[in-house]
């Protein structure tokens, strides 16, 4: 559009043609990606406790990949950011790596606070554990 | 859609230009929303290191399972995924209304802005009555022997470990009834601050879409010759979409 004449810093304008289809494609998509998300939840729902813990975790890790989907959507097309030119994609985009670090570092320290707590600083056995699907022995109530 | 041709070997960095090929007000907007995803993100991942600390969580799909009028039907995840839609829905019109003020079309933005106006407020509605659900619920507790009946507020927690049912009995309860012990209060603050600290960003966004339209209704963009305010306040309505996302991941979902 030649009437779109927006700031000074604009060195190329970007030609804003086309419809709205590719709009409401990518409606459609984050709908499906979230009834892909209701569909795991309510198998984990109706699953309860007959499943093991490493499917219960990795169908969340996978609801979670889901969620990064929709997220990459989101931005890149309704928010225009994958339409923008490569050094403002970066400038947004790199810093949030951090948030990679910052996952690892403080879920880990979650999990660790738990075990310091559980076994009073490792003093102690984990009375916990026993609770592991995994490690029921018989006669251990609960 | 925009597709920009931009010539091979432009040196974007020999001055001159900006190097982001965008005005200054739109590439602050990217950083304030970049920050803003920094302080979401450090709220969610002390929610999830408190959450991983503790030996046992409440469980969403107990907590989060009414429907307005619905009575004490039992039904996990309906009422936030409608509250999803709603906003996914909200962002569609918001994407719209700025594709039509490209066009220049003033009459479209209108209609697509009331419409992201009205998704707005319909969320905040639906988490007005979440809260008040959560605040005023009457949930079963096991203390000290007795039961007694809780809201969830920021000091008090009903969904800890659930009693198991022979306790039930031998109490003369139902063995089917639902009874939880206090779970750790942390679920109460999280819950409420962070998606509090959501819809005061959905109440703030409802309020700039408001002041878009009536700019628009008074034909300001048009004597400004474009619609880039639209853009803006698009960018803050989307992100507050993306961070419900997230927040819908990690309080309803996981």
């Amino acid at each position: 559009m030649s009437a779109n004449t927006t700031s000074p810093e604009v060195t190329f304008q970007p030609e804003h043609t086309g419809g709205t289809k590719r709009i409401w494609k990518i409606f459609w998509v984050l709908s499906a990606l979230t009834i892909v998300e209701l569909g795991l939840g309510y198998f984990l729902y109706g699953m309860g406790n007959s499943i093991g813990y490493m499917t219960i975790i990795s169908t969340k890790i996978v609801i979670g990949l889901l969620t990064l989907a929709k997220a990459y959507y989101i931005v890149s097309v309704f928010m225009h950011l994958g339409d923008e030119v490569r050094n403002l994609i970066m400038t947004i985009v790199v810093p949030l790596i951090l948030f990679v670090w910052f996952i690892i570092a403080f879920l880990a320290d979650g999990e660790s606070w738990k075990k310091l707590r559980n076994t009073n600083a490792g003093s102690t056995p984990d009375v916990t554990e026993k609770v592991a699907p995994a490690a029921v022995n018989p006669g251990d109530k609960k | 859609m925009s597709t920009t041709t931009i010539p091979a070997g432009t040196k974007w960095w020999a001055g001159g230009k900006s190097p982001f090929n965008a005005s200054y007000g739109k590439v602050m907007m990217w950083y304030f929303l970049m920050s803003d995803a920094f302080t979401f993100g450090a709220f969610l991942i002390s929610y999830g290191t408190i959450r991983f600390s503790v030996n046992h969580w409440a469980d969403p799909n107990q907590v989060f399972n009414a429907f307005p009028f619905a009575g004490h039907a039992n039904l996990p995840l309906a009422f936030v995924s409608l509250m999803t839609f709603i906003l996914i829905f909200s962002s569609v019109t918001m994407v719209l209304a700025v594709h039509e003020g490209h066009k220049m079309n003033r009459k479209g933005v209108e209609k697509y802005m009331i419409l992201t106006i009205i998704g707005g407020i319909a969320f905040l509605a639906c988490q007005a009555w979440e809260w008040t659900h959560m605040i005023t619920g009457d949930h079963k507790v096991l203390v000290d022997g007795v039961i007694e009946e809780w809201g969830t507020t920021v000091t008090k927690n009903p969904w800890g470990v659930p009693v198991p049912p022979e306790t039930l009995t031998q109490m003369g309860l139902s063995a089917t009834e639902h009874v939880n012990t206090p779970g750790p209060i942390a679920f109460g603050g999280y819950f409420f601050g962070i998606t509090g600290f959501h819809g005061f960003h959905v109440l703030s966004g409802v309020v700039i879409n408001i002041i878009m339209y009536i700019k628009t209704k008074l034909g300001h963009f048009d004597q400004r010759g474009h619609y880039e305010m639209i853009e803006k306040a698009g960018l803050y309505w989307h992100f507050v979409d993306l961070v419900w996302v997230f927040v819908f991941l990690c309080f309803y979902l996981v």
